[in-house]
């Protein structure tokens, strides 16, 4: 439900956005691109949007930016490119993966595999270690002097 | 031994107060610019005050200069104003506004209240050169030297202190 309330949002955005980009709102396989392009680019003025999501009057003029370049021809590839000159790596939702994300991109990983090593590797030792170092289990309540039971 | 062993979960937890807390005090809003020293990006504005005038990347070469960003509508532009005037009775450096999306008269007007420490700005009405520029975050200030190579940006408003520290000194270096 929600979802379609913000559908249904978002298209009243688009619509009310119609009357500035009236010859593009004309063509919707251009403006379906313009849209996917958009949700990878994020608004820097609300940082937790993408241009797509945001009304911000930078957001407003980037998509009008990527409408623009498409019109002209060119790719995908190219507009990020484009935006990344500007606004650095941070314009992308989607950091590329290079020296400087490795963390970023392989932290979450090599945090879980590592946790996984140790955790096998105290579950063996302890798998070894005679019982008397444990403490010895509580003894199950004798069923027949349960005062519990019936 | 044993006692060293258990300090480790310490160690570990001080560790990640040390990430996040520099996480805290890191400003979101300052995103690095790719543009320092890079070129300046070309642009071809008229004046403000005169729209029959245009200035060109190319006329700046040669010089060092400061490009200031601001709008009439702008808040944090008025707050940072005051400094920039000051500044401007200095003489080091021409400052060039870039007046971004906002309208000629509003513009003028702003510059006749508040004082026009601009040798002259550049009238940017759709924002193109903003883009240009990576302008998200109005005022934004920068330097640029000889070369037309942007050697300092500022995101948000300047203060007495950066002008004083920062960007004063980079100015008398460049011009050295």
């Amino acid at each position: 439900m929600r979802c379609v309330l913000g559908l249904f949002l978002a298209l009243l955005g688009l619509a009310a956005q119609a009357g500035e980009a009236a010859p593009a709102a004309a063509d919707p396989a251009l403006e379906a691109r313009v849209q996917r392009i958009s949700i990878e680019l994020r608004c820097l003025v609300c940082q937790n949007q993408t241009i797509a999501d945001s009304n911000a009057d930078l957001a407003v003029d980037l998509r009008r930016q990527v409408r623009e370049m498409l019109q002209q021809g060119k790719s995908e590839p190219e507009i990020l490119e484009f935006m990344t000159a500007r606004y650095g790596d941070f314009v992308l939702y989607r950091p590329p993966v290079k020296s400087s994300t490795y963390l970023l991109w392989y932290g979450p990983l090599t945090m879980a595999v590592l946790g996984m090593v140790i955790l096998l590797l105290v579950l063996r030792r302890r798998n070894r270690m005679p019982s008397e170092h444990f403490d010895p289990d509580i003894p199950e309540p004798d069923a027949d002097t349960d005062p519990h039971k019936p | 031994m044993k006692y060293l062993r258990a300090l480790i979960p310490l160690l570990i937890f001080l560790g990640l107060v040390w990430f996040l807390g520099a996480g805290l005090f890191l400003n979101p809003k300052e995103v690095p610019s790719p543009l320092i020293n890079k070129p300046a990006p070309h642009f071809a504005l008229t004046r403000l005050d005169d729209a029959q005038t245009t200035i060109r990347r190319e006329d700046m070469l040669g010089k060092v200069w400061i490009l200031n960003v601001w709008a009439s509508w702008c808040v944090a532009c008025r707050y940072e104003h005051p400094h920039l005037v000051e500044f401007a009775k200095k003489k080091l450096v021409p400052i060039y506004g870039l007046n971004y999306k906002d309208t000629r008269p509003a513009g003028q007007k702003w510059l006749a209240n508040f004082g026009d420490p601009y040798a002259a700005s550049l009238f940017d009405e759709d924002g193109r050169v903003g883009i240009d520029w990576g302008v998200y975050g109005v005022p934004e200030t920068f330097v640029i030297d000889r070369q037309g190579v942007i050697r300092f940006k500022q995101i948000g408003p300047v203060t007495p202190e950066v002008l004083r520290d920062q960007i004063e000194p980079l100015v008398r270096q460049l011009n050295g």
